[in-house]
This record gives structure tokens, C-alpha cells and sequence, in this order.
């Protein structure tokens, strides 16, 4: 028993990484105690329980080698696609926006799904894909489609912040890959001349979003009223912030969604930067080891996997906290295993279940 | 090297480039929030705190004003308000729906409350309901907690016990206008359910009222709900006003003025306290202090006995020949004998001009002892015109006409004592002897307020330089010792008695302003003061009778007294707008308001025949207008919450040249 098969699997989980994680969720239930004035419910208690389960869900991800997802890669892009393309033709029916397929118990956000797919299966294609090849237009062109698709597909629905994640997964593959780089600095010169372009193609809300980050005074009370709060609450806390269950701007109302987008915020309030510092640096372990994790995995697949998830995981972070601290405009992205939603979690800790797999794999002896 | 070591490799360095990027983001963000947390952190502390605390103010209770002996004329009572800030509002519509829903707001109220938003700035609040029962309060309380811009207010209202009586007095309360606001900055201005003094001595004295606004620190949400008090500082009430008016005689004089537009003032010859100070007919200062009624506003407006205006210091008449005492007095100074005297034929002649006398067959021989009572204007045309203008004038100057008090009333009007100069600042022109005539029986320029009519009368009664004053002090000191006007006893003695026998001789004018009490002696002279310009062609037809002309052509009717006779105590003076004739009409209401003071209950008799008169007037009256009102049903429409005093003027009487030659008239 002791040094069965199931002793021997237990000792390659990177407990190191658990820890942090279950440190991360359990700093987030606390804050949401504090949030909801000091009460478990309504999230606390529902956080811890639904992190729990997708922990263990995680761990069993991570039993699955890395193989059999490269195998299946095509599927599970292809079953989210249509995942994605049903919502939208369901929300043309019913003649509103929706996110979620209510398959009656559980409702699915394919949106969500699809950051994790379009890594997938971008590391599939540039796995088999000859080396010297990636550039040429008969691969560079499928793999950007493979990337618009999807990213058009949500940008419909309109959720900007999952499009732009979903883009910066699939692009972050494409240069892993070893795609030229002139290629994305001449991108990133036509990004910017179509800046004018995209302007006109964002919704009024969008817009008003943007101008709104770019000079919060304009509109002191409506959503410049957000940043402008969230950052006397940041800026409020000090560097030990009011002490837990002290914050004013949280519970009197001034912080606008203080448990999921603006809970930085909310926690940065009542713990001050050492809280902050707690977060980043605790995010940034999981992110050091996803790259460790990367560089150490055999074959191109896993390689690319591992750091394309890890991308998508700091694409969440570094847009969530720069929206908080003013330096990004607002746009709906939670703190992820922080945050009270399940959505957000569920994928996060599918990713970290995925990533935790080809650390497995690293550490097994070699075939 | 193999290809799967080329391609790591090149993953590797691709990898430690991404590595490096997000290092370089996770720093930036650690770095953003230290500069946030340290270097901006007392900035963001301070706008939290901002956040969470707002000082709201207690507005202080208004002090009472209290009569003479502490009787309450100006007091406060509890009233729920609900208010709006216009500028909080978010969805008028909205809120006014919901509100429907809570307060049955009718739609008048709705016009209303639309109204005063559109004409207010937006900080100012506007009422939506006041009067709110407890329950109700108590429940909006819990109902509009987190709508912003609206406040459930326990205020104070005013209530004036006596209403009309003491209207112009003691004026009223009423939101603050605008430009108060934008002058004085207090932040109790917008406060939502303060008032403050709009007229008379809630006005002049309105900041000793006000008192000291309190302040209470409150944690409150992003909504505006308050969370909990921190700590208070209490306001501090507003002092009590006592005045020196007597609540009971100004009631009583009030009442016994009835439809007349008049004005009664009885000073103290004494102390120059002013016992009463009533001016008829008045508007109620409790409506005042709410809001007023469009319709109402305009009928008192358009009203030709003035309710409006306060007759008592801004009204100004001719003193007609409640003057001649004046007149005798600078004709006493000027060294003639009071045993001179002139034969009166019912006519002077000055000139190609002839001046009448308002007896028509004359008073034979009269002598200042005989002049007065019989109010002869011959003698005083004579005697007049030998000491000249300007003597007049300088006595007039000395008995207190011509010139405003130390009174905290908003406004006095100053009148004119002619003289030379005068007349050469004024018209640049000489003057012109036929003006010294007139003047010497009160009319022409001379004009004066009822005011100072009184304390001229205090002060022949007195010998002494009496000012009056309204307000007791609050230390308890003695009444002033007025000095002596420096005019010879016997010369004062001489006015006096001739006022004696105004009432009390068989030649006397006012021999209906007898006194009824035992050992207790009025002194008074009668005056009726010309209006009108009168016409040569009615001139040559014959002058008609006052009863016959429309009211606004008839004399102003003038009595004033002092009592007792003995040892004046009382000064009275009783102006009548187009009253007739100062012995018939105003001489009876001085004598029932002296009588008031000896005996109230003898006096309070005289009111019952005058009371059912006016009620069954009133009760035509509402017949009549209970018709008209049933033809043309209008919507109640309210005034805004100030109303413009300042445009009131006093009327305008149509008066005669100053020296057009005095014509044969009928009243002393």
C-alpha cells in the first residue's frame, strides 16, 4: 500500500503548486466573508465549496497524459466550437445576448472553454507541423483562422475581454511556435493603424469604457465613478491596509462589484499592499512554474500547452489588476481562484489541472 | 542537433522572453499599487474618509418673540416635511411615481413641485409635502431611505397666534431665496425646511432669531443611507425677542379697526415703549410662512386697502390739522401771546387767492385758547404765515416728524417737513408764501407716518424728547430718562389744555372721544386730511359731501390723544384712510382703545356691534364670491416659496397743489 502505484502517483503531484493555490482561494474566501459584512454566505462558504470540488477535479485532469489530449486536441476545439456557434444561434432566437448553454444542470460558457481550446489545439497543429514551416502563409494563415474564428465568434456575443484572451492564448502559441518575428511586430504596426477601424466596430458602451480609462474625471459618476473608487480603495489601504473587516469604501457601498471584478480592490482595501504583494507573488509562483514547467516538457506539444495556458492564466491576472489600479480600461474579467464566480474558476483549474499533467510527465522516467 | 533540439531550443529562448515580459508586468503592477498605497495613499485616505462621513446639519429652533408681559406672539410648532434636492434627483418621473404611491401627491402638487424646480437652482431644496402625520413620516423614513435627494425632515414651523393682527409687525418666515444664499454662504440657507425672517421683525432681526446651526457626523453607504451618528455638536435655539408691544391692546385694536385700512400706534410716553403698533387690514403670517395661494396673493394685491403695506411706518398723510399743535407751539416760541388772536369770517385772503376756513360762517374772535379746540384754520393761516415756514419747520423737526427711528423694522418712511431750503434743494424754486398757509394746517408737503404722529404726540404730552422702541432689553435695564425738548412748560401747558377741550369742552371737535372711565381725561386733536385735487368747476357747483364720493375720494380721517390728561401716560394716534372725518370716525377708536387700557372689559363691549356688522358683511361677501367661484373653478395654484415684499408700494394719493388756496369744506 505504502509503496503501491498509488503512492508513487500521489508523490509526483506538485503539492508545492496545490498549496499555493489553496493559499490564493482561501485568501479569497476571506475576503469574501469580509465582503459580504462579515458572513459565509452568499459566497464564502460556496467559493470554498466549489474550489474544493474543482481542485479535485484538477487533480484527476492532471492523471490524464498530456498524449491522449494531444490525440483528442481537434475534437475538443471542434465541440466548443459548436458550443460557441449554438449560444449564438440560441441567443438570435430568443433576441438577446447570451454567454451560456443551459444543458439544464449545469450552465456551460463555451467562451470560457475556448481559451483552453484554442491553446489545445494551436499546439497540436505547430506539434506536427515541420520545423522551418511555421512561417509560410499555407500554415500561417489556418492557424490564424483557428484563432479568428472563435475570437469573432465571442466578440459577437459581445464579452471583448474573452476575445481578447482568447486572441492572446492563440497568439502567444504562434510565437512560442517560433512564427518570425517581424511577423508580429509588423502586426502590431497594423494593429495600430487599425486602431481607427476597430474603433468604430466597438459598441457605444465599449467606447464610452475606453474614453472613460483614459480620463476618469469625465464622469465621475457613472463608470469613471468605478475606477476612480477603486483606486481610494487601493490607495486607502496603505501598506496594511484598514484591517480585516474595516473597509469603508467596500461595505458602504462605494466599491461597485466588490466580489468578483473589483474584489483586488475590496481584499487591497483591508490588507493593504502586503495583501496585494501576497496575490502577485503568489500568482507569480504559479506562473514561474508553468514556465519551468514548459521548458522542461518533451515534445512540442506539451511545450506549447504548458506556456500558452500559462499565458492565458497571466492575460487574466495582469488585465484584472491593471483594470483595478487605473491602467487598464474596464472590462468584465475576474481575478481568477479570487474571485467569487464558477465560471471563471472552473476553467482556471482545468488549466492548472492541464499544466499540473505535463509536470507529471516531466517527472516520469523517460519512455 | 536534432530538429526536436532545435526547436526546444528555440522555444526556450522564445519562452524566457515571455517569462521576462510577465516579470516585467507583475513588477510594474507590485510597483503601481506600492505608489498608489504609499505615495498617493493620504491622498486616497482622505478621499475615502470623504466617502464614508458627512457632516449634516441641525438646523436650530427659531427663538420666540413674546409680548411685553412674556404672552407668546411668535412661536414654533414640530412638522414633518418631505423635500427634494433637485440636483440628487436622478429620475424626476420616477420618483414622483413612487411617491404617488406613498403620499397620494395630487396633481396640483406634482405642478408644483415642477414648477419650483424649474425656477429654483438646483441645490435648493423644494418642498413636496409638508404637515406629514407621524406614521406617515415614520414610514417614509424606511420608504425613500436610499433614494437619492429625497429627505423626510422634522422641522419647526411658525405659528403666530394672532395671525393678521401682528402681520406687520412682526412679518414673516420663508425659504431663503437664492441670492440670500449666494450672499451669506451658510449652508443652513439650503438646509431643507429652514426658514427665515422675511418682514417686519423676524426680518430686522432674523439673524438674534436664527440662532446657532448644530452638526452631526454620519457614516453613510454610496446610496446616502446613514449607517450610524458618530458624534454631534447641538445647535443652539435662537434668542427670545421680547417686545414691548402689549399682546391683549394690539389684538383688541385690531379687532376694533374691523374693515377699515388704518393704522393705531400707542406709545408710552414715558419709556417710549410702543404698546401696539397695528395696521389694517394685514395678510395672515401663517399662510405667509407656508406657501401662499396664487389667488389669495393676487387679492392682496389687488386690494385697494393695502393689506400688504405696513401703514403704521411706511404709510404717509397728510397730518392735517393733528399738525396745528406743531404750528401752535412755533407760534408760542416765536414770542406772540397765546391771548392774541384774529377775527375769522370762514375766509383768509392772500393775494388775489382766497383761503377757507372748514367753517363756512367763521369762528368769530379766536385766540390760540379757542383755535384749537374749534380747529380753526383762519387763526393758524394767520399766525402761520407771521412766524414763517421755516419756524414751523424747525418745531416740527423737534417733535419728531421728518426723520426715521432706531426701530428694527425693515422699513420706515422719513415724510417731509417743508422749508425753504427744502423746497430750493428739491424744486430749485422760492417759497411761495400761499405753502407757509397750508403747511400751518398740516397739508401741502407735509406728509408723516402714523409712527410720528404718535411720538409728536408723546412728546407735547411729555415735555421730553421721547423716542419709542419696540424691543425690551435683554438686560433688564431701566427705560431711558428722555431729555427735555426745551420748550417752555408753559407753552406745552397752553397745547395741552387747548387738546383738552378738543373732547372735553362744548367747543371742542372730538367731543365724541370723551373718556367713559372715572377720573381718567383724554386730550386729543382731531385732523382731516384732503386727498383730492378739487376741480374749479366743482369748486364753483359746491363742494360735495365725503359720504357721497367714491372711497378712494374721500379725506383721511386723523385723531391722535394722549391720557390721562393729568399725568400723560398713553400717546395714541389713529389714521383712517379715506375714513371721512378724523372727530366722527377716528376720535371714537382712540378713545374704545385708551378706554382698553384703563378697563378692557368695558372697552371689549364697544366691539360686539362692530364684530356682528363685519360678519354679516363677510357672510355677504362669501355669498358673492361662493357664485362667482362655483362659475370659474380654477386649479390652486401656490406662489414660489419667497415673495417680492419690496415691490408693495404705498399708495399714491392724489393731493392739491401744496399752495392751491384751501376750499370750503365741511370737516375740522
Amino acid at each position: 500500500m505504502f509503496n503501491g502505484p498509488w503512492m508513487r502517483e500521489l508523490s509526483r503531484m506538485p503539492w508545492g503548486i496545490v498549496l499555493v493555490t489553496i493559499g490564493l482561494a482561501g485568501f479569497g474566501m476571506v475576503i469574501l466573508y469580509s465582503a459580504a459584512g462579515g458572513s459565509l454566505s452568499p459566497w464564502a462558504l460556496k467559493h470554498g465549496l466549489r474550489f474544493c470540488l474543482f481542485l479535485a477535479m484538477a487533480l484527476g485532469i492532471s492523471i490524464i497524459s498530456p498524449d491522449t489530449w494531444m490525440k483528442y486536441a481537434w475534437g475538443v476545439y471542434g465541440a466548443v466550437l459548436v458550443g460557441l456557434i449554438g449560444v449564438e444561434l440560441i441567443g438570435q432566437v430568443s433576441g438577446g445576448s447570451q454567454r451560456w448553454l443551459d444543458l439544464g444542470i449545469i450552465r456551460l460558457q463555451p467562451s470560457e472553454f475556448m481559451k483552453l481550446a484554442v491553446v489545445m489545439v494551436l499546439a497540436r497543429f505547430y506539434h506536427f507541423l515541420p520545423k522551418g514551416y511555421e512561417t509560410r502563409p499555407a500554415a500561417l494563415f489556418p492557424a490564424l483562422a483557428l484563432i479568428a474564428v472563435p475570437a469573432a465568434l465571442v466578440m459577437l456575443q459581445p464579452d471583448l475581454g474573452t476575445a481578447l484572451s482568447i486572441a492572446f492564448g492563440g497568439v502567444v502559441v504562434m510565437f512560442l511556435a517560433g512564427v518570425r518575428l517581424w511577423l508580429f511586430l509588423g502586426a502590431a504596426v497594423a494593429g495600430l493603424a487599425a486602431m481607427p477601424l476597430a474603433w468604430s466596430m466597438l459598441h457605444d458602451y465599449q467606447r464610452k469604457r475606453v474614453l472613460i480609462f483614459l480620463d476618469p474625471s469625465t464622469d465621475p459618476r457613472g463608470a469613471g465613478y468605478h475606477i476612480t473608487q477603486s483606486k481610494i480603495a487601493i490607495g486607502s489601504g496603505g501598506i496594511s491596509g484598514k484591517g480585516f473587516l474595516n473597509g469603508t469604501q467596500s461595505h458602504l457601498d462605494y466599491l461597485p462589484e466588490l466580489h468578483t471584478d473589483f474584489i483586488f480592490a475590496t481584499m487591497a482595501e483591508e490588507w493593504g499592499l502586503i495583501g496585494g504583494l501576497f496575490i502577485i507573488g503568489g500568482f507569480g509562483i504559479i506562473l514561474g512554474w508553468g514556465i519551468i514547467t514548459a521548458m522542461q516538457a518533451r515534445g512540442q506539444f506539451q511545450r506549447l500547452l504548458a506556456l500558452g495556458l500559462t499565458s492565458t492564466l497571466f492575460f487574466y491576472l495582469a488585465i484584472n489588476m491593471m483594470m483595478v489600479m487605473g491602467l487598464a480600461p474596464v472590462v468584465g474579467i475576474p481575478l481568477p481562484l479570487v474571485s467569487y464566480g464558477g465560471s471563471a474558476m472552473l476553467t482556471v483549474m482545468i488549466l492548472i489541472g492541464l499544466i499540473m499533467g505535463i509536470a507529471r510527465q516531466n517527472k516520469l522516467p523517460n519512455a | 542537433m536534432s530538429n526536436e533540439a532545435i526547436r526546444q531550443q528555440g522555444f526556450t529562448r522564445r519562452a524566457l522572453f515571455l517569462g521576462g515580459g510577465m516579470g516585467l508586468v507583475g513588477a510594474a503592477l507590485a510597483t503601481r499599487m506600492a505608489w498608489l498605497s504609499i505615495f498617493e495613499g493620504e491622498k486616497y485616505r482622505l478621499a475615502s474618509e470623504d466617502n464614508r462621513v458627512q457632516l449634516r446639519l441641525i438646523p436650530p429652533r427659531r427663538g420666540w418673540i413674546v409680548d411685553r408681559n412674556g404672552k407668546p406672539l411668535a412661536l414654533n410648532k414640530p412638522d414633518y416635511r418631505l423635500e427634494l434636492i433637485p440636483d440628487q434627483i436622478g429620475d424626476l418621473d420616477a420618483v414622483l411615481k413612487t411617491l404617488g404611491g406613498i403620499l397620494a401627491l395630487s396633481y396640483d402638487d406634482e405642478l408644483r413641485i415642477r414648477a419650483d424646480i424649474a425656477i429654483q437652482p438646483g441645490y435648493m431644496p423644494v418642498e413636496v409635502k409638508r404637515d406629514l402625520d407621524w406614521p406617515t413620516f415614520a414610514g417614509l423614513n424606511v420608504k425613500v431611505a436610499d433614494v437619492l435627494g429625497l429627505r423626510p425632515v422634522q422641522a419647526f414651523s411658525r405659528v403666530y397666534p394672532d395671525a393678521d393682527h401682528f402681520a406687520h409687525l412682526l412679518g414673516y418666515v420663508g425659504s431663503p431665496t437664492p441670492n440670500q444664499y449666494k450672499e451669506q454662504k451658510d449652508p443652513l440657507l439650503i438646509f431643507p425646511g429652514f426658514r427665515i425672517g422675511k418682514d417686519g421683525i423676524e426680518r430686522h432681526e432674523d439673524r438674534l432669531l436664527r440662532g446657532k446651526a448644530g452638526a452631526r457626523r454620519e457614516e453613510v453607504t454610496a446610496r446616502g443611507k446613514v449607517v450610524r451618528e458618530l458624534d454631534t455638536r447641538g445647535d443652539e435655539p435662537g434668542a427670545t425677542l421680547k417686545l414691548t408691544i402689549d399682546r391683549d391692546l394690539q389684538s383688541f385694536t385690531a379687532r376694533r379697526l374691523g374693515d377699515n385700512s388704518a393704522s393705531v400706534i400707542v406709545i408710552d410716553c414715558v419709556t417710549g415703549d410702543v404698546l401696539t403698533m397695528v395696521s389694517m387690514p394685514a395678510y395672515d403670517p401663517n399662510v405667509f410662512s407656508t406657501r401662499v395661494p396664487t389667488k389669495l396673493w393676487k387679492e392682496l394685491q389687488d386690494n385697494d386697502h393695502n393689506p400688504l403695506l405696513n401703514k403704521s411706518a411706511m404709510g404717509l398723510y397728510p397730518p392735517g390739522s393733528t399738525f396745528k399743535m406743531v404750528t401752535s407751539l412755533a407760534v408760542l416760541a416765536a414770542g406772540v401771546p397765546p391771548g392774541a388772536g384774529t377775527s375769522c369770517s370762514g375766509k383768509y385772503r392772500l393775494g388775489n387767492n382766497t383761503w377757507h376756513c372748514h367753517s363756512r360762517r367763521g369762528h368769530g374772535f379766536v385766540n390760540m385758547h379757542t383755535a384749537l379746540p374749534k380747529s380753526c384754520d383762519v387763526y393758524f393761516y394767520a399766525f402761520g404765515r407771521q412766524v414763517g415756514i421755516d419756524a414751523i419747520a424747525v418745531m416740527a423737526r423737534r417733535m419728531g416728524l421728518g426723520q426715521k427711528y432706531e426701530l428694527p423694522l425693515p422699513g420706515q418712511a422719513a415724510g417731509i417737513v417743508p422749508d425753504i431750503a427744502w423746497k430750493d434743494k428739491r424744486y430749485g424754486k422760492p417759497w411761495n408764501p400761499g405753502e407757509t398757509l397750508n403747511t400751518s394746517i398740516g397739508q401741502g408737503y407735509l406728509i408723516a407716518n402714523p409712527l410720528q404722529l404718535a411720538v409728536m404726540t408723546a412728546r407735547v404730552a411729555s415735555g421730553r424728547e421721547v423716542m419709542p422702541r419696540l424691543l425690551v432689553p435683554t438686560d433688564g435695564s431701566p427705560p431711558p430718562e428722555f431729555p427735555s425738548l426745551g420748550i417752555p412748560e408753559e407753552h406745552l401747558q397752553i397745547v395741552r389744555q387747548g387738546m383738552y377741550d378738543v373732547i372735553n369742552s362744548g367747543i371742542g371737535t372730538a367731543r365724541g372721544a370723551r373718556s367713559p372711565i372715572d377720573g381718567v381725561h383724554f386730550a386729543g386733536k382731531t385732523g382731516t386730511a384732503q386727498v383730492r385735487r378739487i376741480t374749479a368747476a366743482e369748486r364753483r357747483a359746491g363742494v360735495k359731501r365725503n359720504e357721497a364720493l367714491p372711497w378712494k375720494q374721500r379725506d383721511h380721517a386723523l385723531f391722535v390723544a394722549f391720557a390721562p390728561t393729568e399725568e400723560p401716560r398713553y400717546a395714541i394716534s389713529v389714521i383712517i384712510e379715506h375714513g371721512i372725518a378724523g372727530g366722527r370716525y377716528a376720535g371714537p377708536i382712540a378713545r374704545d382703545v385708551l378706554t382698553f387700557l384703563y378697563d378692557p372689559e368695558r372697552a371689549m363691549k364697544t366691539l360686539i356691534p362692530i364684530e356682528a356688522a363685519m360678519k354679516a358683511r363677510r357672510e355677504a361677501e362669501a355669498r358673492a364670491a361662493a357664485v362667482e367661484a362655483a362659475a370659474v373653478a380654477e386649479p390652486e395654484t401656490l406662489m414660489p416659496s419667497w415673495l417680492r415684499m419690496e415691490e408693495v408700494t404705498p399708495p399714491v394719493f392724489e393731493i392739491a397743489p401744496p399752495d392751491a388756496p384751501q376750499p370750503e369744506r365741511d370737516e375740522p
